[in-house]
């Protein structure tokens, strides 16, 4: 417990620091306000519209895949680097995971391309089919 | 040079989430071939992959416990047992899926392979001992209930629901991490079983470490099983998620947070007197809370989902009582318990999603209106499901409170029992008021009832459970040997 202290302290006088700082700004400060002031700003320009306004989210798409993949090149990396030293029991068993592992990514990238998630013209819909009767009724 | 053993894989244990996920993988390849074709191929893939599932379980039963890769997963009857009840949960929440789907105009082919992967992740939770696979398997679970909570996202309450319950419950696995964090470092291991040997030559610090380490799990596995005060997300991430969707997370997902939990409280078996008089206080809550606030309800969904809030109380209180005394309970009882409650509670969701129509959800008591009229069988279904819910004779619901009142008498818990028998009474007028906006309300003026056919999927599972629940009750002793195996 001993070793920890120092560190204890520094949190405090930290903590401490940013109060006093925050506290002394906020007591000693100025207050103006001027319908300029506090109007939203916006990179110097006049605030067009809502602000609560709907926004495609394709590029969240694209983000969410990249992370997916980006994961699965840090956990080959992890493992290339084990691999190259390892038994041979190791190396089979170890390979033949990965080839599963990465395979299942691969089938989830196909099933990606498959519903035009990258389409950026595309709305996904249901498909009337998937209604069954209720096609053949309209 | 490393020196990585490679683990030995014992196929045979982990055929049973094996066969769950291929069946995935292909039901997505399925709807990946044909995307324009309607789900029944999908929906026949995945029913039979579940049926193959629970076959490789059962045919497991006879043999000896054993582990596999490097002892994180095991095999013991428990496990079994509780895979063997998860897959049926899974079973019978897809058998009336699609109709369902269809009317809400949300039939998506990914509903299949995701639920199928939900159910994969509480198979993973329950056939282990080791921390970190069981948080894995968590989050398995748990994400893909986060996606079919929102599945319907032109309603708001659908859309509202799933971000409640991904909000909350990444929160509580982040509870669930910071206690299996703690407990790692006061025990060093992540195996359960080193929680009871750390326990005895714990000094002052580690004996702290290992009690905020385990109350931090309980949050995180109380918060899935909907214990009080960790319940507030229940009715209504339950009224907003699709109703089947809801049937799954009401069954499935308590299971194996149940379960992951029994294996926790074995493994702080010692520390038992520190937790014991807490989890007594937690059960009572749950039971009254949920029983108290499902009175006021006037949303069928809202209702089941209160009612499970306090049916986690009763299999609290048989965890419990197994803990208290574990030579003279076994979990017979909780299995059992756990068996009728998924029957009884995917049948009661079944029939409730009949309200749905043209898009909407329709499961305000008032919408429910007249149900019986259009759909009688199902709806007299619904009779035994709200008999076994409440605990009237000739249904499981009953056989497993009785078993569950008896193993607390057994155990000395006098108060839980008692508690018990009140809120069963309690409990008896909301579930009437469901049945009676059913069949005694009628609808108002000229409204015409529609007479609609109800699909095969709705008759098979309403006959299946209400089948079930009945024959449980009549060989009670047969389904506990079956489950539990010879003593």
């Amino acid at each position: 417990m001993q070793a920890y202290l120092g560190i204890l302290a520094l949190v405090g006088l930290a903590a401490v620091i940013c109060a006093v700082m925050v506290t002394l700004s906020w007591v000693l400060g100025p207050k103006k306000v001027t319908p300029y002031k506090s109007s939203t700003y916006e990179c110097g320009v006049a605030p067009v519209g809502d602000s609560r306004e709907r926004f495609p989210i394709k590029f969240y798409l694209v983000a969410i895949l990249f992370i997916l993949f980006d994961i699965e090149v840090v956990f080959l990396w992890s493992w290339m680097t084990v691999f190259k030293h390892s038994s041979m029991e190791f190396m089979r068993t170890s390979f033949i995971s990965f080839l599963i592992y990465m395979s299942t990514f691969i089938l989830g990238y196909l099933y990606v391309i498959r519903v035009n998630a990258f389409d950026w013209d595309e709305t996904t819909s249901l498909e009337p089919a998937k209604l069954g009767e209720a096609v053949q009724e309209s | 040079m490393f020196n990585f053993p490679a683990p030995t894989i014992d196929w045979v244990i982990i055929a049973p989430t094996m066969i769950v996920s291929i069946t995935g993988l292909l039901a997505l390849c399925l709807e990946m071939i044909w995307p324009k074709r309607d789900n029944t191929w999908i929906i026949g893939v995945s029913l039979v992959g579940l049926i193959m599932a629970a076959v490789s379980v059962v045919a497991q039963f006879s043999y000896p416990e054993a582990t596999t890769f490097s002892d994180t997963v095991i095999r013991d009857r428990f496990a079994l047992v509780m895979q063997l009840l998860l897959i049926v949960a899974a079973f019978c929440s897809l058998l009336f899926s699609e109709s369902y789907l269809r009317d809400k105009r949300i039939s998506y082919g990914e509903f299949y392979p995701i639920i199928l992967w939900s159910l994969v992740g509480g198979m993973v939770m329950v056939t282990t001992r080791n921390m970190l696979l069981m948080f894995l398997g968590i989050e398995i679970l748990s994400i893909a209930l986060y996606v079919l909570a929102g599945l319907s996202r032109s309603e708001s309450k659908s859309e509202e629901s799933a971000l409640k319950y991904f909000l909350l419950g990444s929160f509580a696995s982040g509870f669930l991490l910071y206690g299996v964090a703690l407990l790692y470092g006061a025990t060093g291991s992540l195996d359960i079983s080193a929680i009871a040997s750390a326990w005895p030559r714990a000094d002052l610090m580690h004996q702290t470490l290992l009690v905020f380490g385990f109350g931090m799990v309980f949050v995180g596995l109380g918060f899935k099983s909907a214990f009080v005060p960790f319940h507030q997300w229940t009715p209504d991430v339950y009224q907003g998620a699709p109703t089947n969707v809801s049937a799954f997370m009401a069954a499935g997902s308590k299971i194996g947070a149940l379960a992951a939990l029994w294996r926790f409280l074995e493994g702080a078996e010692g520390m038992k007197a520190i937790w014991m008089p807490a989890l007594t206080v937690v059960a009572i809550l749950t039971m009254t809370a949920g029983n108290l606030a499902a009175l006021v309800q006037k949303d069928a969904k809202r209702v089941l989902g209160y009612s499970s809030i306090s049916h986690a109380g009763y299999i609290l209180v048989g965890i419990l009582a197994h803990f208290a005394a574990p030579d003279k309970v076994g979990f017979g009882s909780l299995a059992y318990y756990l068996l009728s409650y998924t029957l009884m509670t995917v049948g009661a969701f079944a029939v409730v999603s009949l309200g749905a129509n043209k898009g909407k959800e329709g499961t305000k008591f008032e919408e429910l209106r007249g149900l019986w009229r259009r759909s009688p069988f199902a709806v007299a279904c619904l009779i035994v499901f709200v008999a076994s819910l409440i605990g009237i004779p000739l249904t499981s619901g009953f056989a497993g409170k009785f078993m569950i009142f008896g193993d607390a008498l057994k155990a000395n818990l006098t108060v839980l029992a008692i508690a018990l028998a009140i809120n069963s009474i309690l409990s008896v007028a909301y579930y009437l008021q469901m049945i009676k906006a059913m069949f005694v309300d009628d609808v108002e003026g000229d409204e015409v009832i529609e007479k609609r056919p109800v699909s095969l999927g709705m008759t098979t599972v309403c006959a299946l459970c209400a089948g079930g629940i009945v024959a449980a009750f009549i060989f009670t002793p047969v389904v506990i040997e079956f489950l539990v195996g010879k003593s």
